[in-house]
């Protein structure tokens, strides 16, 4: 008796690609290895940027961190260091991301409570008291304020004799990714882009080896959107970049080079895997054609990647320690330069000391553990993991071309179309959790009513408040108020003008102007932006 | 009305409930992000609206609902029935509750769930 045809499920990814029980050599034969592949460490990088990889250098281990006041950050960051953690990654409180003092009524609540409170140049030198910052590289996570945090950052080094010209570090500052995912905005978008050049301009002629902009897919696939647009929305903001700052004049040889990512872990496996590797491929391409740059260095796609808290469940909270196991090793799968993990208690607070400590021993037992260093981009050559690549190439190419027919990147975040793009797809993503169509474990499936949440959350502290405006107090009654007044009038001239900020804003924060007293000069000359509601 | 109070700037629940409000019939109006307690207050009050949502997932849930009450009474808008959604542990739901909250659904509600709450609270009125 004949069987019975096998029904099999359709299997379609969040991109919208089709995937296919069985793949083969015929899936691939469009694929030409030197053409699209390339040894690692050659154009067009698809493999990774390095010859050797982790075999050479194991990814930078940098988990995200910082709460309270400076002081307390930088326990937490010594004691991060000393348990093997590579680079810092800074978290800021959202007063001081928002540019307002922690005494500001806005602020109640706030202060200290998702991040570190900065008020001055002396909380950021209390945050950096003894950690070698000429050694270990420092991420600043920050947007809106990143030109201030950058200038604070240099005035240290400074003070402390590492010549600017070999700082290393790198700052977020991508405004545009915060107008559609994450909110830290503030100014409207044209003079957000022009602080954003101006940084990008001071460390090309002045700290060469900081990278100035991390260009974030990352929260815009957080906000809802699909893998393919996260490469694409975040490439076409890369380009809104370079492009205004060639009007200054500088080499795209040279400044593209110092341009960064990053990107999102969540979701399918191999889809993200394909994702990395065509958007190395992708970027390279871009950056030889549409920019003339034949300097590798400006052509390697460097990013931070290691899982998105959006992958994460409040539901049984310690599954999220095996899905970040997985996300790292997608990472590291993928060639990402640097990790940093989210921790299983993310869905519900900052990460505790013991939350932070496991996504390291994460990244470190597959790095020293399971081989994970061994051998370079392993994948290489899979039929479906190069059929998928190719696919996400192509399908990243017309989600750019989309991108351009809705008049460019700055015009379509400035009027709301990505945004109501991307909260579309966050709304469709949820009906469809919602109804089963899309598995979550211990969500939608395999669900434990009255479980015992094994989370500890972070206590918000009102007494740090207190001791934060204490110092803030202190500082603006020991410094000269009269410079301040003088450095801050400088910066409202030559904020209405087009001169390069930066030199300004440096001036005034060795001044020990506030974050506050900054932003208020920013937003009395560019106003403040408007969101656009669209649904 | 779904309001944005304080800093935080997580707006992809936010944005999601506006959508399932609206497929639901509702009318929906959005606040955008950084609100004061005062703006939303005041444009609750300029709308005339039947109910106000609340996104909240900096952790600051406490304090900023406390101050929307406060503000909502001294403006004698007490009929305004108030949500809260978000990063809410449950630990603060009698908080809330004692500041004269109506319904909080935490992060991974079901959009049904709230639909039908507000149903049976506004009885067919729309907000």
């Amino acid at each position: 008796m004949p069987r019975p045809p096998i029904k099999l499920k359709d299997v379609v990814l969040e991109s919208g690609i089709e995937v296919k029980p069985v793949y083969g050599p015929e899936d691939v034969m469009d694929r030409n290895y030197e053409r699209d592949v390339g040894n690692p460490g050659e154009f067009p990088f698809t493999r990774g940027i390095h010859q050797y990889m982790y075999r050479a250098r194991p990814f930078t281990m940098r988990q995200y961190s910082g709460f309270a006041t400076a002081s307390d950050t930088n326990k937490r960051f010594k004691y991060l260091i000393s348990q093997g953690q590579t680079g810092l990654n800074v978290a800021f409180d959202l007063p001081t991301q928002l540019g307002l003092d922690s005494d500001d009524p806005r602020a109640f609540g706030e202060v200290g409570r998702v991040g570190m409170a900065i008020d001055s140049l002396k909380d950021m030198e209390e945050a950096f008291r003894d950690i070698p910052i000429d050694r270990i590289s420092v991420s600043l996570t920050i947007n809106s304020m990143a030109s201030v945090m950058m200038a604070m950052y240099f005035v240290i080094a400074e003070k402390r004799g590492v010549p600017l010209g070999d700082l290393r570090g790198t700052a977020q500052n991508d405004i545009l990714k915060e107008f559609v995912g994450r909110g830290t905005w503030i100014y409207p978008v044209g003079p957000s882009i022009r602080l954003v050049t101006d940084t990008i301009e001071f460390c090309a002629r002045n700290v060469p080896m900081y990278y100035p902009v991390s260009v974030c897919g990352y929260h815009i696939r957080e906000s809802g959107a699909n893998p393919v647009q996260e490469i694409g929305y975040a490439y076409a903001i890369a380009k809104a970049y370079i492009d205004d700052v060639l009007k200054r004049g500088l080499d795209p040889d040279k400044f593209i080079a110092r341009l960064s990512f990053n990107f999102d872990i969540h979701g399918n496996f191999f889809e993200q895997i394909a994702k990395f590797r065509a958007a190395r491929g992708l970027w390279a391409r871009i950056v030889r054609d549409d920019y003339g740059c034949e300097n590798p260095r400006a052509q390697k796609m460097k990013m931070i990647a290691g899982g998105g808290g959006g992958g994460l469940t409040i539901e049984q909270p310690e599954n999220n320690i095996v899905r970040g196991a997985y996300y790292a090793l997608i990472s590291a799968l993928s060639g990402t330069q640097t990790m940093a993990l989210c921790s299983y208690d993310e869905a519900y607070t900052i990460p505790t000391k013991k939350a932070a400590l496991l996504s390291l021993r994460t990244m470190q037992i597959l790095v020293e553990e399971m081989g994970l260093a061994d051998t370079v981009d392993p994948l290489a050559g899979s039929y479906y993991v190069e059929s998928l690549t190719g696919e996400f190439e192509r399908r990243i190419i017309t989600c750019m071309k989309d991108v351009d027919d809705m008049g460019g990147i700055v015009k379509a975040i400035s009027e709301g179309y990505i945004q109501r793009e991307v909260s579309r797809q966050a709304y469709e993503t949820e009906r469809k959790i919602q109804s089963g169509e899309i598995i979550k474990v211990g969500v939608n499936k395999y669900r434990v009513e009255e479980e015992d949440r094994a989370v500890e959350y972070h206590d918000y502290d009102r007494e740090k408040t207190d001791e934060q405006i204490g110092r803030l107090r202190e500082v603006r009654a020991e410094r000269d108020n009269a410079m301040v007044k003088e450095k801050l009038d400088i910066l409202r001239k030559k904020a209405s003008g087009d001169e390069n900020l930066m030199p300004y804003i440096i001036e005034a924060v060795k001044a020990y102007a506030t974050v506050g007293e900054i932003a208020d000069v920013f937003r009395e000359v560019f106003g403040e932006f408007r969101e656009p509601v669209r649904f | 009305m779904i309001a944005k109070p304080g800093l935080d700037g997580h707006d992809r629940g936010a944005k999601v409930i506006v959508h399932a409000l609206i497929e639901a019939g509702f009318e929906v109006i959005y606040t955008g992000l950084h609100q004061t307690v005062d703006n939303i207050v005041e444009a609750a009050l300029q709308e005339d609206v039947t109910v106000i949502g609340l996104s909240i997932l900096s952790g600051a849930h406490l304090p900023l609902t406390k101050g929307l009450m406060e503000k909502l009474e001294a403006n004698k808008m007490e009929d305004v029935i108030v949500l809260v959604g978000g990063n809410i542990p449950k630990r603060d739901f009698d908080d809330l509750h004692n500041l004269g909250v109506a319904g909080i659904f935490p992060t991974g509600s079901n959009f049904e769930d709230i639909v039908d709450f507000i149903n049976s609270k506004v009885g067919g009125k729309v907000a």
